[in-house]
């Protein structure tokens, strides 16, 4: 057998102190689907910036048909005929499909610095032909939708093939994750038919799509390549346990650290709450250490709920008591000090200063635990933060990093940190807590909500999925169209099933 | 090969809705443009005149050349603030090397090719400053508008040289068709600048690169390179411009271009070129020229005070900025 036309051996390369990449090999052979999946953090970045020569690595070598190649950048990359789908789209707006299709790659369409329109567009064609896409290549990008935008950078990819006289590998970033149903449909046959003409690399987090389109499968963590599997015997739990390390199963929700709360006092009691036009009447208590989960569907109401229980918008009618004295809010300065918390949904816009560091987001809800006065004690800050570091498993360099060069889940312990920090906090609210994170750094905040409610703190969750809301509440009130449906009790050992909640939703 | 994959729609359509609201976007400012025309026209008996049209044209001139060099930078996302001084240096330069009261110089056309070069040089300075050493544009630029003056103030020593070369006094002075020389001078570097904006790597790449950098640089575009270029597009308008002012006055001067920065960033923005980049162009800057031209003409026409013209511009440049934010705002949600 020839030799793979891509292989990674022992491939090592470390930030700062941090390994991100530990001996990682793999190949890809000819024609070939290969799956690549881990968790966030678990290196799948690294290695493919490694490919496209953005990173050069510490040690280790990058193999083309059996022959030594270094990358030292992104045009070398390409001309030894490797093609990258960046997860994060990365089309021009500005220009056309053309223009994107053949940027800094424009051969004879550019003699002398001047474009030639038609010889442009005719080799875009080209490329657009080979994945039979319907897309002019005079059309501007902005009017394309973004799965027509993927194949643009699909077409984009492929054009690596004119560099080198063999075929090219298309390595895939998380290419489905903003698509859905029939687009997703339209990509999968795209990687079919890819597999005529290429290599194919499938980064994904979706498990089962990575079984459906791989030949086989190589396993990421913690910047190990753990394992390499092949789809027709592996089944999605395997790939997960082996990706995380861990059991997956209901102790996932860690639902055996759920404590009763029947007969602990009320903290939060919300009466006849109601804003027009979002949502009316809401009456619920919260007593300490109970996680109170509101399901509903996009316009049931829960957002504009919580966001008034935070005073980030006002309300109508109603009261809200907390602690048994009536609280009402203009905006989060009060709700903050009256020891309200809130984790957003929107984490990178609402969640984060993101260009401080890790120790001052650590500090931006309530510095007076480490200050005298007006004053921050810069000695006990920092140990402070580090004892949160270490005790939420926050991977940082460093205290001082920018919270931007953290991985989602770490900066959701971050921001986790930054309410966890104030002593005055008594109601918690996690909008989405999990949303984006991996499997590993989902355990992690589960973990941290039970330990939350041992201490007594109320929680109100909205969460990423039915099974999240039902394994991590105590009770769940379900809202439609801004009412309460139904209040389901959901105690340790009498959960409700996620069609009862469905039923009552929609 | 088995069965066609499914297909997404035949080909890329866009909802007459988008359509319209984006054509009232990007000809908003020639709307604008066309109703100052038609108030002036009926507010003062003297605008439509042909004598006060050929006036219009004149005044039009400089600020467009000075204007469309700008565009390349303001594409960047990046700004050229030093059209003053470099208009000052290059109208020395150029009045100085041509046939004047204070040596015995005589290169004619090549002393007003020397001081467009002189611009040029300018914007090569500025390019690489800011490329190379990473200072931000507008600090970059503000200097050496500075430096452009300065030099200016040594080269005139204490008097103004005149422009004594009768051909070059001419192309400031004399018309043709009614209109002066300068017009159609302004016209042709119109056209060179579209040519260069549709043609050149230098014109696309400013829209990928103002559009978005991190993507130019992944792939493997010399972006410090067409940065540069672009600085020099710049800066060489802004010479033109000053020799252009310089065969009008007919003197060299370090004053010559006072005023002018202000109206030419104007022109660029009103005309729709955005101010972060990716997105505008030359012929844009046409019509903001246009209208700041006509409103500064037709406003003391129907004898608007001189003095809160300024007010009155600087009014407009504020709107002009919330305006473009504005569809910007509603482009991120149609795409969205």
């Amino acid at each position: 057998m020839s030799a793979p036309v891509l292989q990674v051996k022992n491939l090592t390369k470390s930030f700062k102190g941090v390994v991100a990449l530990n001996d990682v090999s793999f190949e890809v052979r000819r024609h070939e689907v290969v799956g690549l999946i881990g968790e966030n953090g678990a290196g799948k970045s690294t290695l493919l910036k490694i490919l496209s020569g953005i990173y050069q690595p510490d040690s280790g070598e990058i193999l083309r048909n059996g022959k030594k190649i270094v990358f030292r950048t992104v045009k070398e990359s390409a001309a030894a005929g490797i093609g990258m789908v960046h997860q994060e789209q990365s089309l021009v707006t500005s220009v056309t499909v053309a223009e994107n299709i053949l940027l800094g790659a424009e051969g004879d369409a550019v003699v002398g610095g001047i474009y030639n329109w038609k010889v442009l567009n005719r080799k875009a064609q080209k490329q657009l032909d080979k994945i039979g896409s319907p897309i002019s290549p005079t059309a501007g990008v902005e009017d394309l939708t973004f799965a027509q935008r993927q194949m643009v950078e699909l077409a984009k990819a492929l054009g690596v093939e004119e560099y080198t006289a063999d075929e090219p590998v298309i390595v895939l970033d998380e290419p489905s994750s903003v698509l859905e149903g029939d687009e997703l449909e339209v990509l999968f046959a795209q990687i079919d038919r890819l597999r005529q003409i290429a290599s194919v690399v499938f980064v994904s987090h979706r498990l089962d799509e990575v079984l459906r389109v791989s030949d086989r499968v190589y396993i990421l963590k913690d910047g190990v390549c753990v394992a390499e599997r092949n789809p027709e015997t592996a089944d999605t739990d395997e790939l997960h346990r082996l990706m995380v390390g861990r059991e997956s199963s209901a102790e996932f929700y860690r639902e055996g650290d759920q404590k009763s709360v029947v007969g602990a006092d009320v903290l939060l009691k919300v009466d006849g709450l109601s804003r027009q036009k979002a949502f009316s009447d809401v009456s619920f208590d919260v007593r300490k250490g109970e996680v109170v989960g509101i399901a509903g569907v996009l316009g049931s109401g829960r957002e504009e709920l919580t966001r008034v229980l935070f005073g980030a918008e006002g309300c109508d009618s109603g009261t809200i008591l907390l602690d048994g004295t009536s609280v009402r809010f203009s905006s989060p300065v009060g709700a903050v000090a009256a020891g309200f918390g809130y984790i957003p949904a929107e984490r990178r816009i609402e969640g984060i200063a993101q260009s401080m560091s890790v120790q001052e987001n650590i500090f931006l809800a309530d510095s007076r635990p480490v200050s005298v006065g007006p004053f921050m004690m810069v000695n006990k800050a920092r140990q402070v933060a580090d004892e949160w570091i270490s005790r939420l498993r926050i991977r940082t360099p460093s205290r001082n990093t920018n919270i931007n060069n953290l991985s989602g889940g770490n900066q959701q312990k971050v921001v986790l940190a930054k309410w966890l920090n104030s002593p005055r906090l008594k109601v918690l609210i996690l909008d989405h807590p999990t949303r984006g994170l991996d499997v590993g750094a989902k355990e992690d905040v589960y973990t941290f909500i039970r330990a939350l409610c041992d201490q007594g703190i109320g929680i109100v969750l909205l969460a990423d999925t039915l099974e999240e809301t039902i394994a991590l509440s105590h009770s769940i009130i379900v809202m439609r169209d801004g009412e309460i449906q139904r209040r389901f009790d959901a105690a340790p050992g009498q959960k409700p099933l996620p069609v009862d909640l469905v039923e009552q939703m929609v | 090969m088995t069965s066609s994959p499914p297909s997404l729609g035949a080909s890329v359509s866009v909802s007459p809705g988008v359509r319209i609201k984006r054509m009232l976007l990007g000809g908003g400012p020639l709307v604008v443009l066309l109703l100052l025309l038609i108030f002036f026209t009926f507010a003062s008996d003297t605008f439509a005149n042909p004598g006060n049209i050929s006036v219009l044209l004149t005044q039009l001139s400089i600020l467009l050349v000075l204007g469309v060099g700008l565009t390349f930078v303001i594409l960047l996302g990046s700004i050229d603030l030093s059209a003053e001084g470099v208009m000052a240096s290059s109208s020395l330069v150029f009045v100085l090397l041509a046939t004047n009261d204070r040596n015995d110089f005589q290169f004619g056309i090549l002393a007003a090719l020397a001081g467009v070069l002189t611009g040029s040089l300018f914007g090569l300075v500025n390019g690489i400053l800011h490329v190379r050493l990473g200072i931000p544009s507008f600090m970059v630029t503000l200097g050496m508008g500075a430096v452009g003056i300065g030099i200016a103030t040594v080269l005139f020593g204490g008097r103004a040289p005149q422009l004594l070369d009768q051909g070059l006094r001419s192309l400031g002075v004399d018309k043709v068709f009614g209109v002066s020389k300068l017009v159609f001078l302004a016209a042709l570097v119109l056209v060179i600048a579209v040519l260069i904006q549709r043609y050149t790597r230098v014109g696309r790449y400013g829209y990928v690169i103002g559009g978005d950098e991190p993507i130019a640089r992944l792939s493997g575009i010399n972006i410090k390179k067409y940065k540069i270029y672009s600085f020099v597009l710049s800066g060489t308008g802004s010479g033109l411009a000053g020799v252009m002012a310089a065969t009008q006055l007919g003197v060299g001067d370090p004053t010559i271009g006072l005023g002018f920065l202000f109206p030419a960033i104007t022109a660029v923005v009103l005309g729709g070129t955005l101010l972060i980049g990716g997105r505008g162009g030359v012929l844009r800057t046409l019509v903001g020229a246009a209208i700041i031209t006509v409103l500064a003409n037709g406003l003391i026409l129907i004898g608007v005070s001189i003095y809160i013209q300024t007010a009155v511009q600087g009014l407009v440049i504020v709107i002009a900025v919330v305006a473009s934010g504005w569809s910007l705002r509603r482009r991120v949600r149609v795409i969205k």
